[in-house]
């Protein structure tokens, strides 16, 4: 494991009286690819301001390489940061643009010029120099803002949601090209996106957040296969979500029926949320499964069909790569690992923000 | 015809009658005598003493007013937007910042509401020697303050018409920064100092000199300042021009003069236009 290089430590903030971070503690290890993700407004993008010298907590510290900088300013922080829609300097050319930072530092000449060839080959952009940033299309002037920052050799790179303004194609392309950087410059990366995918794709580490709290953190195989409360799973991916009860270690009811599952310690006759992906719902010929259900929507993904199987009154979303039409009766099976099992939330909180996002 | 230029039509016919016709007579009065003749005398007049020493006046009173409204409008303009750039940055800003915003913008705004004419007027009131201000000060047992009919007095006219054609290009050309490019410069290790200097002024610049524009020529062309308050004893160039055509009737020699002027607003029109290619100082 590398040693930890970012530790916030207790992180409150506010903005008019309305709370964005509540005590917040997260640390950040060298070399870590972290991403912040969750919806608009839960506090992943403070988080980041934060980092960057950009906003100051209300309370808490922000503790880098084993100083505090919670009361630095951005010019004083060795991190730099790419932002949302580029934000390039437009009365500057590209090379200007990514001398920026190091002409600030008063590097010589030769640095500065060696400096601006290396970056340019590093997100594919040779001979660009010349070149104003209004006449980039929008992948490159995103490139070219993270050559700006990278010049400057920051021990942490922080990227606001970065590929936001790019299309599909282009953005997943771009999310190699980030994977390639990072592992090419041996720096941390920490990525602020409400893009799930692009989070399961590119992070070392995932941090959920809803609300200012922190919710999961973990790697991207552990959230989204082993998502602590409703919020998460139904965040991650798509997931069936339904209310049921425990009845013994490895034993669940859902909708009537009896499962078994592998998990334990949730005690005797308790309410839980169970999550179950779709592409874990196993169909199956009439009464062949634990539950019976009828086939009431079938959509080409490509991929796979995706469907809706209603049975025991849920309508279950199934993935699945053979097709039942419309109308089907089919039986439902779910292997005791693929059901994952939750407490309930404990709080209003967390209850209201659930599952309408 | 398409019917974009059909709905051109009122504006040509409009210009034609009211700009390219009397902007022909000009020329064609500069340039004669008053037998008919072609001549250049009228527009060589320029030269004479008196007429040069107006001139010289003019750009010297207009140059440092254009100075001193964008001296005063930058801060202020940079104050207007700091308001807006908070909201932009994800959080609405407080009630309280927009409501402080919305007062300075009435207090700059108000003295428009007023004729310049007036506005003008109660400049002189509160200048003259026994004005209102001088009361004042008698009342406090300070020395009076002798500004009417001054070059200062003619200055501080300007100012306070002409400021707000400074403000407004100016506030338009720093409300288009986007915030995180000066988060950006910031991040990159620049102070604020060094932001203002490499980013905020290069971005601002054709703002400023649409300003300058837009302050300059009106300060250059007036008449109706310098004679208000400068009691008649400052000649600028615009007041000779007013005299020529309504005191001496010499319609040839006040046209002849008019040229003269016109040549120096184009001259800074020409100078904005090269430092603002883009038109990204457009602002009215």
């Amino acid at each position: 494991m590398n040693k930890i290089l970012i530790d916030l430590k207790n992180i409150n903030k506010s903005f008019d009286g309305q709370m964005v971070l509540d005590d917040l503690n997260l640390y950040i290890r060298e070399n870590e690819f972290l991403t912040l993700l969750g919806p608009s407004g839960c506090g992943k993008t403070t988080t980041l301001r934060i980092l960057g010298g950009f906003e100051m907590p209300d309370t808490g510290k922000v503790i880098f390489d084993g100083a505090d900088i919670t009361k630095l300013p951005p010019n004083k922080r060795q991190l730099n940061t790419v932002f949302q829609k580029y934000a390039l300097f437009t009365h500057m050319t590209i090379a200007e643009n990514i001398a920026f930072g190091l002409r600030i530092k008063n590097k010589s000449k030769s640095y500065i010029d060696d400096k601006i060839k290396y970056a340019l080959k590093l997100v594919n952009l040779e001979g660009y120099e010349k070149r104003m940033p209004d006449s980039l299309s929008g992948g490159q002037q995103q490139r070219i803002a993270i050559a700006r920052a990278i010049v400057n050799e920051p021990k942490v790179l922080l990227l606001d949601e970065p590929l936001g303004a790019l299309d599909l194609k282009l953005r997943q392309d771009m999310q190699y090209e980030l994977i390639r950087l990072k592992n090419e410059l041996g720096i941390t990366f920490i990525y602020v996106t409400h893009d799930q995918e692009e989070a399961l794709t590119m992070s070392d580490t995932i941090v959920v957040m809803n609300q200012g709290y922190i919710q999961q953190i973990g790697t991207p195989e552990k959230i989204y296969n082993e998502p602590e409360n409703a919020f998460i799973a139904d965040f991650i991916g798509d997931s069936n979500i339904i209310s049921s009860t425990m009845i013994e270690d490895k034993l669940v009811d859902i909708l009537g029926t009896r499962f078994p599952c592998v998990d334990t310690g949730f005690g005797c006759n308790k309410p839980v949320d169970v999550v179950i992906r779709p592409e874990d719902v196993i169909l199956s010929d009439p009464d062949r499964g634990r539950i019976n259900g009828v086939v009431t929507h079938l959509i080409f993904k490509g991929v796979h069909y995706e469907m809706e199987v209603m049975a025991a009154g849920y309508e279950w979303l199934v993935h699945s790569t053979s097709m039942f039409p419309v109308g089907t009766k089919v039986g439902i099976n779910v292997d005791p690992f693929n059901i994952q099992i939750m407490n309930k939330p404990a709080s209003e909180d967390e209850e209201a923000v659930g599952i309408n996002e | 015809m398409n019917k974009k230029k059909l709905l051109g039509t009122p504006y040509f016919i409009w210009s034609t009658l009211f700009i390219l016709i009397p902007l022909g007579i000009v020329f064609y009065y500069g340039l004669t005598d008053e037998s008919g003749a072609f001549t250049l005398n009228n527009v060589m007049a320029i030269s004479s003493p008196g007429h040069a020493k107006s001139l010289w006046i003019s750009l010297g009173l207009s140059l440092v007013s254009t100075l001193i409204c964008l001296f005063l409008a930058y801060p202020l303009a940079m104050i207007l937007c700091s308001g807006d750039h908070s909201l932009q940055t994800g959080f609405l800003s407080s009630k309280s910042n927009a409501a402080h915003k919305n007062i300075i913008v009435l207090i700059f705004i108000l003295p428009m509401w007023m004729n310049f004419l007036l506005r003008t007027l109660a400049w002189q009131t509160l200048l003259e020697k026994t004005g209102v201000i001088n009361n004042i000060l008698a009342f406090l047992h300070l020395p009076a303050l002798k500004i009417i009919n001054t070059p200062y007095a003619i200055i501080l006219g300007m100012v306070y018409n002409f400021l707000p054609f400074m403000v407004l290009p100016v506030y338009n050309s720093l409300i288009k920064i986007d915030p995180n490019v000066i988060h950006a410069a910031r991040d990159l290790g620049a102070n604020e100092f060094q932001v203002f200097t490499k980013i905020t002024l290069p971005l601002t610049t054709p703002g400023i000199i649409s300003g300058i524009t837009m302050v300059f020529i009106p300060a250059l062309t007036t008449f109706l300042i310098s004679k208000l308050l400068g009691g008649g004893k400052i000649l600028l160039i615009g007041n000779v021009i007013e005299e020529e055509f309504t005191q001496a009737s010499n319609w040839h020699l006040g046209s002849g003069l008019s040229i003269v002027l016109m040549m120096f607003i184009i001259f800074n029109m020409v100078v904005s236009a090269v430092f603002d290619k883009d038109g990204k100082g457009g602002t009215l």
